[in-house]
């Protein structure tokens, strides 16, 4: 299991998914702290390729044995890429929730949600509170 | 009271511990009004001799298998129980178990339940099970939910030819799931190939049963390539006593094999309870219903089984779950296992070849014209020249039940008879049934 | 040990079948078993020592003190086994003419009538196969009323302490769910509810006493505010062993009521079913209940199924007839004394609650109804010790744990429910292993931590269960998972109910 941490590089939402920004398409994942409140997971369901996603709604799940998890998206887009190496071995999130254990990449319909995320300053507020 | 185990000096003692004075008491959180202020109006208590006199007089008032010469099937059949059977089921740690949510505790039903999977999977060709549903009807709503979540589909196909019990349960539960029933008419006894392909259109299932409530043998392999081929999942409702003579739902395509386990070791109890078995090809794994038992191991390496996959089920997903089913069936499940190992893969063989072989006999001595012009399992219709129930009535005063009157849920087939006969039928019972029936 | 599967040998087998000298017609070859099932092939001697070694390896109630939460986990009379098997019902066929089902049918009308008085309301089915199944009936049941009244209703209100049941009911159902939090004394939550009780709610599903093993104090207030909004109350029956003969579901205000008949009327449970669920309802609601009902007409019954109005067939046939006869029994056996059963079952919760008080928190601290709930979380503050190593402690002292980690709004929790059929030294036993678990954490964590001691298999990995993922044995191709590394990674999740 990889050790608590938040790479300021990336852009947050309340319901623990980052966000990395490049080039009008964003890699998603979920946080450090969201895989430790899971547990080992043992079950990814991802979008299919080519589907939309929309700013908070759900576009996938994560499992754990004890739990579910809705994954919310922190940004609209289309679904560009899945990371299939964590369809198969999905506790690749637990041991790198920011590297390996990305779970799709989206072309980003809505570029200025961005702005509405957190920085990172703001979401470790918000992890600290917790 | 039997039952109850405390002496009065034990109350007295525990009220005190307690620091109330009475057990009246113990109940002054319930508001005055909605307290009960009479004695339940319940008939007086019976001792243990009285009771089971009491309940021997009510069950002398039935005519069971054991008191009528009984062709009556229809989904619910006369198939032996052999005692290892009531043997296993009548040890405590079976019978007074819950479901095993402390493995350390539960390995032998853990592992029973594991085995059971494994035997429904290999008599369906199927590759995972799960621990039982309540019956043969409501495991075919399970499968609506099943593929209502797996396709895009926004109906289900209903094959007339299915029983009409699970008919009647699919019909109840799928206006919750926002699913249409759409029914396709049998066409002289059998469903058309076609006609389904034509009904498929968005649908999320197929339900088929074989052999059908009708008794004849289904095209199956046809009719689940004609559900593949329009998107929708092909669901067999089968006869597992079926399977060692008919080839099982896996090998030909099917995404979901369900089933009333009742004929393979449970008494017919007027209906009830028995087991549902629900078997789906292991991309649906994560869609299935209820309880599944997974292998795994402890620190020490020592292989072992607890209830696996829990995230689909309503006490951790809740309103997202993949069914609210809790208590399911597994008692009754387990005599399923026991009375499959019993038979083995021979007995199996066996017992399909003497249903066969008595229902082919059967038509032959009864003399009378079949409804349809096909090939049977254990059950077929024959056409009479008056109403069934009439004959059914007049039969029944001799001691012969000569089968279920087709007319109860199908038009045009009040002269339609419904013979069934297992393996505890004899020729020399058959000749007595074409007898009375000649009569 | 090994599985049924591994012990087989081609050519043993255990059945004796008849065969006949007769033709055996062929089966068309498309529809023909190309392959037979790899059933096992054993002896009868064989078969029975295997079930008898798995028996061995399970816990009942038989075998020792059962506090499983929310269960009902009571003694199961042995006579009750003795009915059921009663030629005249074992082997009584369902679709059989109503005049040779009379004694089976009576029996089905008096259980119905039994259940109406114990409910306090006036209609019965007896067909739902479980208690999660009465729950679904009953939805189905308000959503056919709504219908019928041309009401528009889509909206079903739950506890937050709620079994998992009743939201995954209301989603099948088809209703959207909305939750209601509970307040300090473990009642519902009245302001929150006001505020989410409106014209679009169609009911609330509430079990009384709660998951908490507490009375809800202002039921009638409760009752009041959606029937005041034109909404149904659904009782959730789970917990009906506390108040037989005390406190009726429908003089609470209740319109529908499940039972189970494997806690409150000891069906035995059987290593996970079967039950029965049968519901009962107020006047209005009854031309909506399932077929068939039984009916009486002078002094004949038989099954009814023309109710225009039925929201149809929950099961096949005539429902699980064996589990009435069993129940019908058990109430026989107490007659209009039903009431002590619940009496002695909320006594017997009380005495162990007082015994525990001090050593474990008890986090809604008032008189108990049937069970209660307290929490370990000053054992997981102080020494790092949770509910679930105090459940597999336990083990080691030879009790069946209680229910862990539910309801979902108490921490670390252990939900407990002795049942009436208990002795005072099997309570006393069970208390002293509970209070010296406490002393344990602080001294010998270790011994809690490892726990159980001495049993076929330590904790399991189900980490590895979950992601491996083997449901079914796999003959030659059956993995060795030994021989992947396992941690003792148990479920911190309820278990239970």
């Amino acid at each position: 299991m990889a050790a608590e941490s938040y790479p300021d590089d990336l852009r947050y939402n309340e319901e623990h998914d980052w966000a990395r920004i490049a080039d009008g398409e964003a890699t998603l994942g979920i946080t450090w702290h969201a895989q430790d409140a899971l547990g080992e997971l043992v079950h990814y369901e991802p979008p299919e390729e080519g589907a939309a996603i929309q700013k908070g709604v759900s576009y996938g799940e994560a499992e754990s044995v004890k739990a579910v998890s809705d994954l919310i998206a922190p940004l609209s887009g289309e679904v560009v890429d899945v990371n299939g190496k964590v369809v198969e071995a999905p506790e690749i999130v637990n041991e790198d929730p920011y590297g390996e254990g990305w779970l799709i990449r989206i072309r980003l319909s809505e570029p200025a949600e961005v702005d509405s995320l957190m920085d990172v300053e703001a979401y470790k507020k918000l992890v600290a509170e917790k | 009271m039997s039952q109850l185990s405390l002496t009065d000096r034990d109350r007295e003692a525990m009220l005190a511990a307690v620091g109330v004075s009475s057990v009246e008491e113990l109940f002054k959180d319930i508001p005055e009004r909605v307290r009960f202020d009479r004695q339940l109006d319940l008939e007086p208590a019976l001792s243990e001799p009285e009771l089971v006199a009491h309940l021997a007089e009510l069950a002398a008032r039935n005519v069971d298998t054991g008191k009528e010469l009984s062709f009556l099937g229809a989904g619910m059949y006369d198939h032996y129980v052999p005692a290892v059977v009531d043997a296993v089921l009548s040890r405590g740690e079976f019978l007074t178990a819950y479901t095993p949510y402390q493995p350390e505790l539960s390995q032998g039903i853990l592992q029973a339940i594991f085995e059971y999977q494994t035997a429904i999977c290999e008599l369906t060709g199927m590759d995972v099970s799960n621990a039982s549903g309540y019956d043969g009807a409501t495991v075919a709503a399970d499968a609506c939910f099943v593929a209502k979540h797996a396709t895009s589909g926004s109906k289900i196909v209903l094959c007339e030819a299915v029983n009409p019990q699970v008919r009647q349960v699919v019909k109840t539960y799928a206006p919750g799931f926002e699913l249409e029933v759409v029914e396709v008419p049998h066409r002289d006894g059998v469903t058309d190939p076609g006609e389904v392909a034509a009904a498929s259109r968005d649908a999320a299932a197929v339900i088929f049963q074989q052999p059908n409530f009708l008794g004849c043998l289904e095209p199956a392999p046809e009719l689940a390539a004609a559900a593949n081929e329009a998107g929708a999942l092909p669901v067999a409702h089968v006869d597992p006593l079926s399977l060692g003579v008919l080839e099982a739902p896996g090998n030909y395509g099917c995404a979901l094999a369900i089933g009333e386990g009742q004929g393979a070791g449970n008494s017919i109890s007027y209906g009830g309870p028995h087991y549902g078995f629900i078997a789906a090809r292991s991309d649906l794994i994560r869609r299935m219903p209820g309880r599944i038992v997974g292998e795994t191991t402890d620190v020490d390496g020592e292989r072992g089984y607890v209830l696996t996959l829990q995230t689909r089920e309503q006490h951790i997903r809740r309103e997202k779950a993949t069914s609210n089913i809790t208590t399911n069936q597994t008692l009754l499940a387990l005599g399923g296992l026991v009375y499959l190992c019993w038979l083995g893969p021979q007995g199996l063989r066996e017992i399909g070849e003497t249903c066969l072989s008595l229902a082919a006999y059967a038509k032959e001595r009864l003399g009378l014209p079949p409804a349809f012009e096909r090939p049977t399992f254990k059950e077929f219709a024959v056409r009479l020249d008056r109403p069934a129930r009439e004959v059914i009535a007049r039969a029944r005063e001799v001691g012969v039940h000569p089968g279920y009157a087709l007319g109860r849920d199908y038009e045009g087939m009040d002269d339609a008879l419904l013979v069934c006969v297992t393996e505890k039928r004899t020729p020399a019972e058959i000749d007595r049934l074409a007898e009375v029936l000649a009569a | 040990m090994k599985l049924i599967f591994e012990r087989s040998q081609a050519g043993r087998r255990a059945s004796t079948l008849p065969r006949h000298d007769l033709p055996v017609p062929e089966v068309p070859r498309e529809l023909r078993r190309a392959q037979p099932p790899r059933l096992p092939e054993l002896s009868e001697p064989e078969l029975v020592r295997h079930f008898s070694a798995l028996a061995a390896r399970t816990f009942g109630i038989d075998t020792g003190f059962y506090p499983l939460g929310s269960c009902t986990m009571k003694h199961n009379p042995r006579v009750n086994e003795r009915v059921v098997n009663l030629p005249g019902f074992r082997d009584l066929h369902p679709l059989q003419e109503a005049d040779g089902a009379q004694g089976a049918l009576e029996l089905m009308w008096r259980l119905q009538e039994i259940l109406v008085e114990i409910s306090g309301l006036h209609a019965c089915s007896l067909q739902p196969a479980a208690g999660s199944q009465g729950e679904l009936t009953g939805l189905m049941l308000m959503r056919a009323y709504f219908a019928d009244r041309a009401e528009e209703r889509d909206t079903v209100i739950t506890a937050d302490t709620a079994h998992g049941t009743n939201p995954a009911s209301v989603t099948m159902a088809g209703y959207k769910l909305r939750k209601v939090g509970t307040d300090a004394r473990g009642n519902l939550d009245l302001d929150d509810l006001r505020a989410k009780v409106d014209e679009r709610t169609a009911g609330l599903m509430l079990t009384n006493p709660s998951t908490l093993g507490l009375f809800d104090e202002r039921i009638e207030e409760v009752a009041a505010i959606f029937h005041d909004a034109g909404a149904l109350l659904y009782y959730d029956g789970a917990n009906l062993n506390a108040v037989c003969g005390i406190s009726r579901p429908g003089d609470m205000g209740f319109d529908i009521v499940h039972i189970n008949l494997h806690k409150t009327f000891s069906q035995p449970h059987g290593g996970g079913g079967p039950g029965g669920g049968p519901i009962v309802v107020r006047e209005t609601l009854a031309p909506f209940l399932p077929v068939p009902a039984v009916v009486r007409d002078g002094e004949r019954f038989r099954l009814d199924f023309d109710r225009p109005k039925s929201i149809g067939k929950v099961r096949g046939y005539t429902g699980p007839f064996g589990v009435f006869v069993r129940s019908y029994a058990y109430i026989r056996s107490y007659g209009p004394a039903l009431r002590q059963m619940s009496e002695v079952a909320v006594l017997n919760a009380n005495y162990l609650l007082a015994r525990l008080r001090g050593a474990y928190e008890v986090p809604f601290d008032r008189l108990c109804m049937h069970e209660f709930v307290v929490s370990a979380r000053n054992l997981k503050r102080a020494h790092g010790v949770t509910a679930l190593d105090v459940a597999k402690r336990l083990m080691d002292y030879g009790f069946h744990p209680p229910t862990i980690y539910f309801p979902l709004i108490v921490p670390e929790a252990l939900m407990i429910e002795p049942t009436e059929t208990e002795a005072k030294e099997t309570l006393d036993a069970f208390a002293e292993a509970m209070l010296e678990i406490a002393r344990d954490a602080a001294e010998r964590r270790d011994l809690l931590k490892e726990a159980p001691h001495g049993r076929v298999v330590k904790r399991l990995d189900e980490v590895k269960a979950a992601r491996r993922a083997i449901v079914r044995y796999g003959f030659e191709r059956h993995p060795d998972l030994s021989q992947e590394p396992s941690e003792p990674r148990a479920l911190e999740v309820q278990k239970g109910a």
